[in-house]
C-alpha cells in the first residue's frame, strides 16, 4: 500500500487529475486549488492513522441483493425528444469534434 | 537469434440477449443511428442500471463449457475515461473479481493438440459507435451499441505462434456460438479479437514487452496482424530498438499497424466498485439449472464421433464444426440406418459446398435432414448410383421435392434387373463384333469401351457392379 | 384559511370536506411565493400556470370523492428530482437547460396521489454543500435571518417549508443535506434508511449515500408524505422491497420507557453553548414525557466526516463524468478539439465546490491512491457502523445535535471547504451506515436562530422515530413558530 500522506499536492499533480477529470483550469485558479485541496486531503489523511486490519470494507449499509431483470426489451423509440435537447445533432447522430483513433 | 512469440487474446464476445446488460433497449443489429438509445444508454440525469439476467446466465454458461471457476459473488466495478462514444463516462465492468475465472480451450494445430488457459471472463457493457465519414469535420456517435452486453475472455499468453491464436479464436468462436450465447457474426462486430503480442529470445523465461493489437475482426486479419507485428518487433529490436508497450490498431487495407492517438496517454481508469450496483451473487441452484440445459459439447461430440461411429479425426472435427452442423449430421444419421461414414461424407461434401455456395448454414438449408435422409436411403438400398444422387441433391437444392417422387417421375430407379442387362449387352455386342474380338484375343482395355457404351445405352441408370459382371461373363463368350 | 399553521392533515381534510378547493390552495401557496421568494430565493422553477392545471385536476378527482391523503395539497420538489416537462437543473449551469423527459420514482408517485408540484427549490449545485451556497442560482437566504445560510444542499426546500411558500417539500440528504437545513430553518425533516425512496430520477451525487426524504413544519406531515413517497422501484437497483408502512401508525402512542442513546461524542467539544442549551432542554422535556437517557459511544463518529470526503467525492466524480456536453446540458460556445471541447464544457458548467469535489474524487481513486484512501474508508465506514449496532442495543433512539451551530452568516465559510465541511459532523455518520435520521425544532440558539435536534434510528425504524418526534411536537410548538417575514400572507 502506497504511502498517501505528507506528501504535498504539487501543480502537477493538480493539473493531471484536473486533465483526468476534462477540467480546464486556469492558472489563476492552481493555486488556490492547490491550497483548498490540500486542505481537504489533510482532512481524509486522519484515516491513515485507523488501525483496520481484518476488516472489511463497507459499499453499502444494507445487506442486500442485487435484483435483476428479465431479459425483455421494454424502451421504444425517443430519439426526437431525447436529441430535441442535444447541442448538435445531424442524421440522427450526436457530433463532436473529430474523434480521433 | 531466434525469437518466440507470445501472444494471449482479449475476446470480446457480445451476448445473445433480446435487451441490453443494464437497461430494456433492444440490441438488435443495424437499427437507424440511436434510435435503440434510451434514457439509461445516453446515461441522462438520474437514470440508474438493473443487471439483465439473461447475461449473467450466459457467464455462467461459458464457465461450465470451459471448466472455469463460477464466482458466488462478484462485483461490478466502473472503469472511467472519457469518450464520446462513452456516455456515462464510464464503463460498467468487472475488475477484480470477475464472474468467471480459469478454465481451459484445447486448441489444434500442425503441430498437435494444445491446452490454452483461460485467465478469466467478465462481463460488461459495449461503447457506442464513431463515425468518422465527414460531417463538416465533425464525428457523429451512435449509441445504440452502447450497453450491449458483452463476455470478456482473457486467455493466458500461451500461444507462441499465429497460428496457434488463429486456432485459439477459431474454437473460442466455436464454442460461443455452439453454447448459444453469442451469434458470432464478426462482421457485425458481435466477436472481436484484440492480441497481445510480444516476442523474445528463444529460451528465456521472461517476456518481452508486449503491444495490445486492436481491430481485428476476422480470423484472416488476426492472422495476418500478428504476423506483420511479430515482423516489425523482430526487425525493431534486432536493429536495436526497443518495444515499447503501446495500443496498435491494425490496418488492413495497408496490413500494417499503427499506435492508437487515442491512447497515447497512459490511462488511469480509476477503477472502483459501481455504487448503484450491488455484487452479484449466484447460487449454486442457479449454476445447476443452467448445466441442465447445456448441450453436448463440441470436444466430447467430437471424440464420440470418432470412437462410437468410427469416424476419422478430419471428419468429426468438420461434423462438429458448429452446433449446426452437428446438428444435422445428428438428425440425418438415424435416417440413413446409422451409416455415419455415408452421412459425414454428404454433410462434409454436397452439402457444405452447396451451403457454402448460398453463402447460409445448415439451419437455412434449403435441403432439410429429412430430404437428404430420403436421398441417401435410396443411395444406400441401391436404387440410384452415388452420380446420380448427387445430380438429384442439386435438383432437390433447386426445386425442392423428395427423393422417391424425383425418382420416379425421372425414371432414375437403376438397372439392376439381369435380364435386361443382358438385352443391352448383346445388343451391343452385335453392333460391334470387331471389339468383342479385340477382347477376347487379350486386349481388355476395350472392356471399358463395353462399360460405357452400355451405361450410354442404359441413359445411366446401369446398376455398375451388376453391368461388370454382366459384360465380364457374356464378353468371355 | 390559516397557510402559516394548518398542518397537511388538516389541509387535506379540508380539501376532502370541499373547504377550500385544490386552485384555491395552491393559488394561496403561489401568491406566498411570489410575493416573498425574491427575498428568499427558494425556488429556481414556478409554473403557476401548469400547477393551476394539476389543481384542477385534483379537485376534480376530490369532487368525485376518490381523494387520497395527499390529493390537491401542493408539494415543492428539490430541483433534483427530475420532473418531466419541468426544467430540472440540480442548482447547476450544467442542466441551466435541462427539460427532464421523464419522472423520477417519486414525482410519479406524488402524480398518482393526486398532489400537485408548487416549484422546483433551489439547492446546493449538484447537492454538494451545506449552506446553498454554491447554487448556481445563487444562495438561498434563511428566512429567519436573511444575513444567514439556510444550510445545504436542501436549503430551498428548507427556507420555502419555514418561510411557509410549501406545506412540504422533498428533499435529499447525502450527508446532512435534510436535517442541517431543517435544523437551521427551524422545520423537521427527515432522511429515510438507505434505498427506502427511489433514486430513479433524483440526480445522482454520491450513490451509496444518496436518499430522498421529506421536509415539513411537524413529524406528523412528514409521515403523510412518507407514506407517499416510499416504496419499491425496479429501475433502481438499491431500492428496498418491503411491505407498505404506514407511518403515521405509531404518532400517538406514549413514550413511556423509550430508551434514549445520548453519544457521548455528540455532546462533547465542538458544540456552541446555546445549542448544547436548547438540546440539553428537550432532552429534559424528552425524561418529562417518561423516557430514560443513556449514554452510548460512537467511537468512530469523528472519522466520519474524512470517510464522507473520501467516499463522496469519489463516486460524484464518476457520476459527474457523464456532463460532457454531446448529449444535452450546457456545451462551451467556443472550443477547439474534443478534449477542449470536454474541458471548456465541464470548466464552464461546473461550479468551483463540484470541481474541488470531482478532483478530490479523481485523486483519491487515482493509481497507487486507491487502497489508501477509498479501501480505507470503506473499512473505516463498516467501524462507523459497527458503532450504531453496538449502541442500538442499548437504546432505541438516539440523540444529539443536528448541527454544531445555529445558522451562519452567507459567505462566512466559502472560503474554507474544511471548515464547511466540519458543519456536517453529526449527520454524515448516519449515511454511512444508512440509517434513518430526522431534524426536529428544538427551541432557539444566539441571534433567535433555530436549533434542531437530531434524531437517529435504527434501519426501518422510521416509524418509531416520527412517533418519538410527533410525541414531543405535541408537548412543545417550537415547529410551529414561523419567521416573521412578514405579517401580510397569513391568511388567504
Amino acid at each position: 500500500m502506497p504511502e498517501a500522506d505528507a506528501v504535498a499536492l504539487t501543480e502537477t499533480d493538480l493539473k493531471r487529475l484536473a486533465s483526468l477529470a476534462r477540467l480546464r483550469l486556469e492558472s489563476s485558479e492552481l493555486v488556490v486549488l492547490k491550497d483548498q485541496l490540500g486542505g481537504v486531503l489533510d482532512l481524509v489523511d486522519q484515516l491513515q492513522a485507523v488501525d483496520t486490519r481484518g476488516v472489511e470494507p463497507l459499499a453499502h449499509a444494507l445487506d442486500l441483493e442485487l435484483p435483476l431483470r428479465e431479459d425483455v426489451v421494454t424502451e421504444v423509440n425517443r430519439r426526437e425528444q431525447f436529441q430535441s435537447m442535444s447541442p448538435q445533432v445531424e442524421s440522427g447522430l450526436y457530433l463532436v469534434p473529430k474523434v480521433i483513433e | 537469434m531466434n525469437w518466440e512469440v507470445v501472444i494471449g487474446l482479449e475476446t470480446h464476445a457480445q451476448l445473445a440477449t433480446h435487451s441490453k446488460i443494464f437497461s430494456g433497449s433492444s440490441t438488435a443489429f443495424g437499427a437507424a443511428p440511436n434510435v435503440q438509445a434510451n434514457a439509461v444508454d445516453l446515461a441522462l440525469p438520474g437514470v440508474l442500471p438493473v443487471l439483465n439476467r439473461a447475461a449473467v446466465t450466459c457467464a455462467i454458461r461459458f464457465g461450465l463449457a470451459t471448466g472455469a471457476h463460477i464466482a458466488e459473488s462478484s462485483v461490478f466495478a466502473r472503469k472511467n475515461y472519457f469518450y464520446p462514444d462513452l456516455p456515462k463516462g464510464y464503463q460498467i465492468s468487472q475488475y477484480e473479481i470477475p464472474v468467471v475465472s480459469g478454465g481451459v480451450l484445447t486448441i489444434r494445430t500442425e503441430s498437435g493438440e494444445k491446452t490454452i488457459r483461460l485467465t478469466r471472463a467478465h462481463l460488461e457493457e459495449d461503447a457506442g459507435k464513431s463515425l468518422h465519414e465527414d460531417f463538416h469535420g465533425l464525428s457523429g456517435i451512435d449509441l445504440n451499441r452502447a450497453g450491449t452486453p458483452l463476455l470478456e475472455i482473457v486467455s493466458e499468453p500461451d500461444m507462441r505462434s499465429p497460428a496457434e491464436a488463429v486456432a485459439y479464436a477459431r474454437m473460442l468462436h466455436r464454442l460461443v456460438t455452439w453454447i448459444g450465447i453469442c451469434d458470432g457474426n464478426m462482421q457485425e462486430g458481435s466477436f472481436r479479437c484484440d492480441a497481445n503480442v510480444s516476442i523474445r529470445p528463444q529460451g528465456q523465461e521472461a517476456f518481452g514487452t508486449r503491444c495490445e493489437i486492436k481491430n481485428l475482426n476476422s480470423f484472416r486479419f488476426l492472422e495476418k496482424a500478428m504476423h506483420y507485428e511479430i515482423q516489425r518487433q523482430i526487425e525493431l529490436v534486432e536493429s536495436g530498438g526497443v518495444v515499447i508497450q503501446e495500443t496498435r490498431l491494425y490496418d488492413p487495407e495497408r496490413d500494417e499497424t499503427r499506435p492508437m492517438r487515442s491512447k497515447e496517454d497512459a490511462q488511469d481508469y480509476r477503477y472502483f466498485p459501481d455504487p448503484d450496483l450491488l455484487p452479484l451473487h449466484i447460487t449454486a441452484d442457479w449454476v445447476e439449472q443452467v448445466r441442465a440445459q447445456m448441450p453436448e459439447l463440441p470436444e466430447a461430440m467430437q471424440q464420440r464421433f470418432v470412437n462410437d461411429l468410427g469416424l476419422s479425426a478430419y471428419d468429426a472435427g468438420v461434423l462438429t464444426g458448429s452446433r449446426a452442423t452437428a446438428q444435422y449430421f445428428l438428425q440425418l444419421l438415424p435416417l440413413v440406418e446409422d451409416d455415419a461414414k455415408l452421412c459425414a461424407n454428404w454433410v462434409t461434401g454436397e452439402l457444405s459446398a452447396a451451403l457454402h455456395r448460398d453463402g447460409v448454414t445448415e439451419e437455412s438449408s434449403r435441403i432439410s435432414p429429412q430430404q437428404l435422409g430420403g436421398l441417401l436411403k435410396r443411395v444406400k438400398d441401391g436404387t440410384i448410383s452415388s452420380k446420380m444422387a448427387k445430380e438429384l441433391f442439386e435438383a432437390l437444392w433447386t426445386d425442392g421435392g423428395d427423393a422417391d417422387t424425383l425418382i420416379e417421375s425421372r425414371g432414375l430407379r437403376q438397372i439392376s434387373d439381369a435380364g435386361a442387362l443382358e438385352d443391352i449387352v448383346g445388343a451391343l455386342m452385335a453392333e460391334h463384333p470387331a471389339q468383342v474380338a479385340e477382347y477376347r484375343a487379350g486386349k481388355e482395355k476395350v472392356f471399358g469401351f463395353f462399360v460405357g457404351r452400355a451405361m450410354k445405352a442404359s441413359g445411366g441408370r446401369a446398376n455398375p457392379e451388376q453391368l461388370n459382371a454382366v459384360l465380364k461373363r457374356k464378353l468371355a463368350g | 384559511m390559516d397557510l402559516l399553521n394548518t398542518s397537511l392533515r388538516q389541509l387535506a381534510a379540508a380539501l376532502r370536506e370541499r373547504r377550500i378547493s385544490s386552485r384555491e390552495l395552491a393559488s394561496a401557496y403561489l401568491d406566498r411565493i411570489d410575493g416573498l421568494d425574491s427575498r428568499l430565493n427558494a425556488f429556481i422553477t414556478v409554473d403557476p400556470e401548469r400547477t393551476l392545471k394539476q389543481a384542477d385536476l385534483a379537485d376534480e378527482r376530490l369532487s368525485q370523492g376518490r381523494g387520497e391523503a395527499l390529493t390537491g395539497i401542493p408539494i415543492a420538489h428539490k430541483d433534483i428530482f427530475c420532473t418531466q416537462g419541468w426544467l430540472t437543473t440540480c442548482g447547476s449551469k450544467m442542466l441551466s437547460n435541462f427539460v427532464a423527459p421523464y419522472d423520477a420514482h417519486v414525482i410519479e408517485k406524488f402524480a398518482a396521489a393526486g398532489a400537485l408540484i408548487l416549484g422546483k427549490t433551489n439547492m446546493d449545485e449538484f447537492a454538494m454543500g451545506s449552506s446553498n451556497e454554491t447554487s448556481f442560482y445563487g444562495p438561498v437566504k434563511n428566512p429567519w435571518d436573511l444575513r444567514k445560510v439556510p444550510g445545504g444542499s436542501s436549503g430551498g426546500s428548507a427556507a420555502a417549508v419555514a418561510a411557509r411558500l410549501a406545506p412540504a417539500a422533498t428533499a435529499t440528504d447525502t450527508g446532512g443535506s435534510i436535517r442541517q437545513p431543517a435544523a437551521l430553518c427551524g422545520v423537521s425533516g427527515i432522511k429515510p434508511t438507505y434505498g427506502l425512496v427511489s433514486r430513479y430520477g433524483m440526480i445522482a451525487y454520491a450513490s451509496s449515500l444518496d436518499q430522498g426524504g421529506v421536509i415539513a413544519p411537524g413529524a406528523e406531515d412528514l409521515a403523510l408524505v412518507l407514506n407517499t413517497m416510499v416504496g419499491f422501484d425496479a429501475r433502481d437497483a438499491t431500492s428496498i422491497g418491503r411491505p407498505a408502512e404506514d407511518y403515521t401508525a405509531l404518532l400517538g402512542q406514549p413514550l413511556r420507557g423509550l430508551r434514549i442513546g445520548l453519544p457521548r461524542e455528540y455532546f462533547s467539544t465542538g458544540v456552541s453553548a446555546d445549542v448544547s442549551r436548547a438540546i440539553e432542554e428537550s432532552l429534559a422535556e424528552y425524561k418529562r414525557l417518561g423516557a430514560v437517557l443513556v449514554e452510548v459511544t460512537l467511537p468512530h463518529s469523528a472519522l466520519s466526516v474524512p470517510v464522507y470526503y473520501v467516499l463522496a467525492p469519489a463516486e460524484a466524480s464518476s457520476n459527474l463524468a457523464r456532463y460532457d456536453g454531446v448529449r444535452y446540458g450546457w456545451r462551451a460556445a467556443r472550443y477547439g478539439d474534443l478534449t477542449d471541447m470536454y474541458e471548456r464544457t465541464r470548466a464552464e458548467g461546473f461550479g468551483p465546490e463540484v470541481k474541488r469535489r470531482i478532483l478530490t474524487g479523481t485523486y483519491v481513486l487515482s493509481r497507487g491512491y486507491y487502497d489508501a484512501y477509498y479501501l480505507q474508508a470503506q473499512r473505516v465506514r463498516r467501524l462507523i457502523s459497527n458503532d450504531f449496532k453496538e449502541a442500538f442495543a442499548r437504546c432505541d433512539v438516539i440523540m444529539g445535535p443536528a448541527s454544531p451551530t445555529v445558522a451562519f452568516n452567507l459567505g462566512e465559510k466559502t472560503s474554507d471547504p474544511v471548515q464547511m465541511y466540519l458543519s456536517d459532523i453529526f449527520t454524515i455518520s448516519v449515511n454511512l451506515a444508512g440509517l434513518p435520521g430526522l431534524s426536529i425544532p428544538a427551541g432557539f440558539g444566539s441571534g433567535g436562530l433555530p436549533v434542531g435536534l437530531q434524531l437517529i434510528g435504527n434501519h426501518f425504524n422510521e416509524g418509531r422515530l416520527l412517533q418519538v418526534a410527533h410525541q414531543y411536537q405535541q408537548a412543545t410548538d417550537w415547529h410551529r413558530r414561523v419567521p416573521s417575514l412578514d405579517r401580510t400572507g397569513e391568511t388567504a
